[in-house]
């Protein structure tokens, strides 16, 4: 589905990353651990293709298409979604009228996909206005299941959202990679095609909500191991991430 | 800042004066099938539904006027002097003195409207009225008089427009609002003037006890130069006055456009907000408050955009003349936020669409006692505006 292949980022002419080899094949969700300022958000950036994140060298292929410099928009439209950590506030525009713009399918109800996030009552709201961290992560993950994308880009999905909010967030994201996993213990197939996915964290918290099939650790804009998650943020919580330094790519 | 900022200040010596005469129109519907689209535009729909009268005059002629609803009068300034004493009226509000383009409108003859609500008359349909400019270089004196009495509630869409091939022109209206004791005047105007019409509307209005001044102004299209402050005096206790103001400039248009506000009475309110864009055209964006009298409330916001080359200039000004005043102002200018634009094409709209999108959201204030026939209007004028600025 995804192959990044020795892509090196510079942002503001400083290198950020600097080899990074990836493959998320199709159906795989994939967790990137990392220490603020490792790079996690640039790679993730620049696999959508925003402004400000020069590829110097590698390339970054999509689906067997070279999306290294396509523009954002048509990125999207080929599948790939991303959750915002700190999406812009966009004033004058509505939640239900952006939503309304970017769903795949016109016959999408998006009172119905509202209510299962509990988002009917800021449907009106302007896009990312006066919302919580639980609201914003809420309102993104509304778009997204509008948008249907076959890879889901998420940035710190759990950060700035309270426990109970969490479990919603979970429960969403799970939806949109069609894993229909209500216990987080148990990971029941579903009998739809999974999506892929990439999730950054830097707690690893949100793997109590949904199950990955492999962790990567990013590091100094090094990708340093490629093992389980649950193993990888184990060996974290114990050692933190300096003991990734030694570890072989 | 004076007047001389405007950059093409107009030579009243430049343009034809005088009376016309154009043909009186008793029914709406045998209009010019031209200036149809043009009263279109503007608002006024000469079709007259859900309008409790229409007021039209033309160059200096007053070509139709009618009064649809009880409760309410429609009648040209001229007819309305017949009629009644408006010696406590008219001028009262506005200096004669103020510049040389009240001066002359002082001294010539003018027409206009006269619209009145009867005491406790709620007129829920809306007046609609059109000042409009045929004639090629003439200078259009206005002088128009709204008085809403005691408990009334009225709404006036004001649409000011040229004939379509007149390039030059100059507009010079004086406009007194009269807000009585617990009456809520909500009043829309919409300008669609000329590349090369300079327009200078002199507006002064006062609201009593209880009383709601709800103003609405929408400029999209493009004018030669546009400078007006209008004036309102929030002179009983607990009035309110709100302006909206919506300005499109495209190159060679220049736009001065300012809100004032007087609170002189306590528990007063107030409050300007301006959402300006430029494309090549000089938009100076003022709001005054002024804060006479303790426990007053006010906000302004004046938000400017500059998607091409141009000029934006937002001149937020707060003056308190007693302790125990409660103002405050928000001025932002600039370009449109690249994240902003990201962000929608991540959602797979195209750079154009997003920020197509991010432009009508800008403009998207909401503006209060439109009818939705012309917040449909407004729309598609905006999305043919749009189409200017790419």
């Amino acid at each position: 589905m995804l192959l990044i292949e020795e892509l090196g980022v510079e942002v503001g002419s400083k290198p950020i990353l600097k080899n990074v080899n990836m493959e998320i094949p199709a159906g795989e969700t994939h967790v990137l651990f990392g220490p603020n300022g490792s790079g996690k958000t640039t790679l993730m950036m620049t696999m959508m293709g925003f402004s400000g994140y020069t590829v110097t060298h590698g390339k970054i292929t999509f689906k067997g298409q070279d999306i290294t410099y396509m523009p954002i928009n048509e990125r999207a439209e080929l599948g790939i979604g991303v959750l915002f950590q700190r999406p812009p506030t966009i004033h004058g525009l509505k939640t239900r009228t952006l939503v309304e713009i970017c769903r795949k399918n016109p016959e999408t109800d998006v009172d119905a996909l509202a209510k299962h996030l509990a988002f009917t009552d800021f449907l009106e709201r302007d896009v990312n206005e006066n919302l919580s961290g639980g609201e914003i992560k809420r309102s993104e993950l509304l778009q997204l299941q509008a948008q249907e994308p076959d890879l889901l880009l998420l940035d710190e999905p759990e950060s700035g959202v309270d426990l109970e909010n969490m479990a919603v967030v979970g429960d969403a994201i799970n939806r949109l990679l069609h894993r229909g996993v209500k216990n987080p213990a148990c990971s029941l197939p579903s009998k739809r095609e999974k999506k892929s996915c990439l999730v950054i964290t830097h707690t690893g918290y949100i793997l109590d909500y949904i199950t990955a099939d492999r962790g990567q650790v990013l590091y100094e804009g090094v990708l340093r191991c490629s093992q389980n998650a649950r193993e990888i943020l184990k060996w974290i919580r114990e050692y933190g991430y300096a003991e990734c330094v030694g570890c072989p790519q | 800042m004076t007047n001389d900022n405007v950059k093409k200040t107009p030579r009243l010596a430049d343009y034809q004066t005088g009376q016309t005469s154009h043909d009186y129109l008793s029914e709406l519907r045998a209009i010019n099938p031209v200036d149809v689209d043009q009263f279109l535009s503007v608002g006024v729909d000469t079709s007259e539904n859900f309008r409790s009268g229409t007021f039209i005059v033309k160059d200096q002629s007053v070509v139709h006027c009618k009064t649809a609803q009880k409760g309410v009068d429609v009648l040209s300034i001229s007819q309305a002097r017949e009629k009644f004493d408006l010696s406590s009226y008219l001028w009262q509000g506005v200096d004669p003195d103020k510049d040389e383009f009240t001066s002359w409108a002082h001294e010539q003859p003018s027409e206009g409207y006269f619209i009145r609500s009867h005491p406790g008359q709620i007129i829920q349909a809306p007046v609609q009225s059109c000042l409009y400019i045929e004639k090629e270089n003439f200078a259009q004196n206005v002088h128009n008089l709204v008085i809403a009495e005691e408990g009334s509630q009225l709404s006036i869409i004001n649409g000011c427009a040229t004939s379509p091939h007149l390039i030059s022109g100059l507009h010079v209206g004086i406009t007194e609002f009269y807000v009585k004791k617990g009456a809520v005047l909500s009043f829309t105007m919409i300008h669609d003037w000329g590349k090369e019409v300079n327009v200078r509307p002199r507006t002064v209005g006062y609201v009593e006890e209880g009383g709601v001044l709800i103003s609405n102004y929408i400029s999209l299209r493009p004018v030669g130069s546009l400078q007006m402050s209008p004036t309102t005096h929030l002179r009983g206790k607990g009035a309110v006055a709100r302006f909206n103001s919506i300005l499109v400039a495209d190159k060679g248009c220049t736009l001065d456009v300012g809100s004032n506000v007087i609170l002189e009475a306590p528990e007063t309110r107030a409050e300007i907000i301006s959402r300006a864009i430029t494309f090549g055209g000089d938009i100076i964006a003022r709001g005054r408050l002024v804060g006479m009298v303790p426990d007053v409330k006010a906000h302004l916001e004046c938000n400017g955009l500059i998607l091409k080359d141009g000029l934006m200039l937002a001149i937020p000004e707060l003056e308190a003349h007693v302790p125990g005043v409660e103002m405050s102002h928000e001025a932002a200018v600039g370009k449109i936020d690249n994240r902003e634009i990201e962000y929608l094409m991540a959602r797979g709209l195209t750079e154009e669409e997003a920020v197509s999108t991010i432009v009508r959201g800008f403009l998207n204030v909401d503006i209060e006692g439109l009818p939705p026939s012309l917040k449909q209007r407004l729309d598609k004028v905006i999305s043919e505006t749009e189409k200017d600025m790419f």
